[in-house]
């Protein structure tokens, strides 16, 4: 019998599947069950989907996500810890009919680069911010973030956030909804399929917005899991975030073409 | 003797800092020094000795919260890696300006820009030439040991409130991360708030009725009151060169070769000196102990004993090299070897480049 | 005597705490000792190294390239590290998932079945303790109530009724080494 090639088993009626081209062929880095995958690939089906490949140009973070400019088949710009926004807002202010967003961990996006955050949403740059918030810095060995919940404990708090010594969780989310610049802000999760299907619709409608040149910046926060840094299995890290961070962060729009809705 | 344990370099230096009686740190994760702070998370140092362990947002603010706490007169240090430790210059250079002593700690990783999170020594030139603006000097001192990122915390804090000046114990990956035996010095208690108002007259601890305040600063518009400044911090440097040089030098009695190293780099040459011996080539190995001050005199008295080279062993394209060349300013070979960008040389190399750049070139 | 020794295999397999148990009895019996492990990001899975030296003599470089001793664990390792034995040195290795044995003539070469033994001893995580038994069978760098004495002293004293189980695991290793 003849040898069977992969090109024999690849035939349009045998596809079920087919992972969009805007995702390199390159082996994820993220661990097993980790949400960091999931939310790459939506948001590349989203600029494939509205023919923006062109045109875009992403910002990768320091953080686990550091590699996206690896995984994310668009032009990437690797920026400095925390400092994506402003290096996205340099991209946008020259090449103002460009697509630009930035990829953001928790402790990129709301702690070194709180000001760079802020700023470039109360500048009401015309880009969109993805924000992965774990609770955890994930890269580094599980360290304390800045939404690290009240008593979870971390590497740099064995015993648990204390919230005296430590400072309190940055609902960083809420705060920029406030910010006059920001136009679509809203909380999302990919850690079941109907909860991807949402986050999807909300990360197109940031697209979209940008896009249509819609006054402001596009801010989705995708609460997610980090199992490694949580010491966790993976389906034990999601149960433990759908109990513990859905409450804390709860998921849903906040603002909605330039109104706050909650 | 004190308490033996078996601990990672970045484990021994956040012992140390509560043992020296430190009253804070302020840091911000990063590869490779991370346990630092993880470690005093886990002591609770705070109840052991009283001592502020505050995870910062940033090496931007936690290098301030050193300069507002040194400055109120207290013993503070952070700690950071390459990446961190550029944040941190621009604070840098206002302590040296204010003249304050501090602490702090770069576990160095390959760079530039996000580099690589293994070992390096590519941060010599800011290190020693000062790597925040203006015309500032720091003390540097640079472990080769598990041992040493212990002791160098309390003679660091000593040396920095002697001289009122940051000082910087230059480390690396490979120091921070490995674990050896360490012998651990006896606790001194913190200094109690009168004994730091007493230590440091200088600093902003609240204005007593009929004291003159006190301001901390590095700013001066006149030009002129500026540059006495600038003369006073430059007679303190040349004080620390005077005082405070400190190296180690093994086999070096009968050597014809000379390798130059400090950190991990020392103890790869002194390996390498080892193989070296074995064939019958008469190395030896000056171990830098602060790199800032440089020992210059002393290279420069080696040089006219039979010795007829010098090869600079560090993980850098060749930065230390220049300070050896400018100590022995000509009058023996000087090269460089090393490996960067996170690869750490091998004695073998280092044996090898010896053979090739000095004794047969 | 110095004994420089690399351990190489998956994180979670216990390697780096095996090299620490050794160097830790190194201690008690008064040696110079190094640890210095690979590192590298947070991730499942990845491979881990440690470098061990136990000496009597200052140690110099904690780095080498060489080794008398390669104690390996699964076949990334193997294929990086049975080079690095030197003539004459010894390589332990667990056979299971190793798919390459190693070739080499000039060392000797000894299997430990880590994994099984410590599967039949009921526990997977007193595995490093079973290849380590092994290793001191060929090596008895340091005395085994040197090891218990150091595990007393690293271990949280919560963790000492778990001693006497370690120190079966040692025994195992140590009966069932098998000299190839
Ligand atoms: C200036 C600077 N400081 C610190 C680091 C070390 N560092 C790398 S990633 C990271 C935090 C990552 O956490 P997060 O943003 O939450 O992303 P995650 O890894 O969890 O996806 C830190 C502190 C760095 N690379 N640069
Ligand atoms: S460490 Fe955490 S955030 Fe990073 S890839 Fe693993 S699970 Fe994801």
């Amino acid at each position: 019998m003849a040898e069977i090639t992969l090109q024999d088993i690849i035939k349009p009626e045998n596809l079920v599947y087919k992972k969009t081209d805007l995702m390199t062929d390159k082996p994820l880095s993220y661990c097993p069950g980790c949400g960091h995958g999931t939310a790459h690939r939506i948001t590349m089906e989203v600029i494939e989907e509205l023919n923006l490949a062109e045109d875009t140009i992403g910002v990768a973070p320091v953080g686990c996500s550091v590699l996206a400019y690896e995984f994310m088949n668009v032009d990437m710009t690797q920026a400095a810890h925390g400092r994506a926004p402003a290096v996205a807002t340099g991209i946008k202010r020259v090449w103002p009919n460009k697509v630009v967003f930035t990829y953001q961990g928790d402790g990129d996006l709301a702690a070194i680069g709180t000001s760079e955050t802020i700023h470039a949403c109360n500048r009401g740059e015309n880009i969109v911010i993805i924000f992965i918030n774990n609770g955890i810095y994930g890269m580094t060995g599980g360290q304390m973030a800045p939404t690290t919940l009240p008593g979870m404990k971390s590497s740099t708090s064995p015993y648990g956030r204390d919230v005296a010594m430590m400072g309190n969780p940055l609902k960083m989310t809420e705060l920029v909804a406030q910010l006059p610049g920001t136009y679509f802000v809203t909380r999302q999760a990919v850690h079941t399929p109907a909860a991807v299907r949402k986050a999807k619709k909300a990360i197109k409608k940031a697209f979209e917005n940008q896009r249509d040149c819609k006054p402001g910046l596009s801010f989705i926060e995708i609460v997610s899991n980090c199992n490694s840094g949580w010491k966790m299995t993976p389906t034990d890290a999601n149960k433990w975030m759908e109990e513990n961070m859905f409450p804390f962060y709860p998921m849903g729009d906040i603002k909605v073409d330039g109104q706050l809705v909650k | 003797m004190g308490e033996l344990k078996l601990m990672k370099g970045n484990e021994a230096l956040a012992e140390a800092a509560i043992r020296a009686g430190a009253d804070a740190y302020f840091g911000y994760p990063i590869t490779p020094q991370s346990e630092v702070i993880e470690y005093l998370m886990a002591e609770k140092p705070h109840e052991r000795t009283g001592m502020v362990v505050l995870q910062a947002e940033s090496e931007i603010a936690a290098i301030n919260m050193v300069y507002g706490a040194a400055g109120a007169g207290k013993k503070v240090m952070t700690s950071s890696s390459s990446p961190g430790i550029s944040l941190k210059q621009e604070g840098i250079s206002y302590i040296a300006g204010a003249e304050l002593p501090c602490l702090y700690v770069n576990v160095v990783r390959g760079g530039p820009g996000l580099g690589t999170i293994q070992p390096s020594q590519a941060d010599y030139f800011q290190s020693t030439k000062g790597g925040g603006h203006g015309d500032y000097r720091q003390i540097v001192l640079a472990p080769a040991s598990v041992q040493e990122m212990s002791d160098f915390v309390k003679e660091g804090f000593d040396l920095a409130f002697k001289y009122r000046i940051p000082v910087l114990i230059l480390s690396d990956g490979v120091i921070g991360q490995m674990m050896e035996k360490v012998e651990l010095f006896d606790p001194i208690p913190r200094w109690t708030d009168e004994e730091a108002i007493a230590n440091s007259p200088w600093a902003t601890t609240g204005k007593k009725n009929g004291t003159e305040r006190r301001i901390i600063t590095s700013l001066d518009l006149d030009s002129h009151k500026m540059e006495e400044h600038n003369i006073k911090l430059q007679e303190k440097y040349k004080e620390i060169t005077k005082n405070e040089v400190r190296y180690e030098l093994i086999d070096c009695d009968d050597a014809e070769y000379i390798f130059v190293a400090y950190g991990s780099s020392a103890r790869i040459a002194q390996k390498a000196v080892q193989l070296a011996r074995a064939k019958g080539i008469k190395a030896g190995l000056f171990r830098l102990i602060t790199l800032f001050p440089f020992p210059t005199v002393k290279m420069r008295e080696m040089c006219g004993k039979g010795i007829k080279g010098f090869l600079a062993v560090e993980m850098s394209a060749g930065q230390m090299v220049e300070d050896v060349m400018l100590a022995v300013r000509g009058c023996a070979k000087v090269e460089h070897f090393g490996r960067y960008g996170g690869i750490v040389h091998t004695p073998e190399e280092v044996l090898a480049a010896l053979e090739q750049k000095i004794i047969g070139g | 005597m110095t004994e420089e020794i690399i351990i190489a295999g998956f994180g979670g397999q216990g390697v780096l705490s095996m090299g620490k148990i050794l160097a830790y009895s190194g201690i008690m019996q008064d040696q110079e000792v190094s640890w210095m492990p690979s590192y590298g990001p947070e991730m499942r899975g990845g491979t881990a190294n440690v470098i061990v030296i136990v000496s009597d003599e200052r140690i110099s470089s904690p780095i080498l390239t060489t080794f008398d001793t390669a104690i390996i664990l699964n076949q990334q390792s193997m294929d990086k590290f049975e080079k690095s034995v030197r003539p004459g040195g010894v390589l332990l290795y667990d056979p299971n998932g190793i798919t390459r044995h190693p070739q080499r003539k000039d060392i000797k070469i000894y299997q430990i079945e880590g994994a099984r033994l410590a599967a039949e001893m009921g526990n997977a995580k007193i595995f490093n303790m079973v290849v380590f038994g092994a290793f001191l069978k060929i090596k008895p760098v340091v005395k085994l109530e040197n090891v218990i004495k150091g595990l007393k002293k690293s271990l949280p004293e919560r963790y000492h009724k778990l001693i006497p189980l370690n120190e079966d695991a040692i025994n195992m290793g140590m009966k069932n080494v098998v000299a190839l």
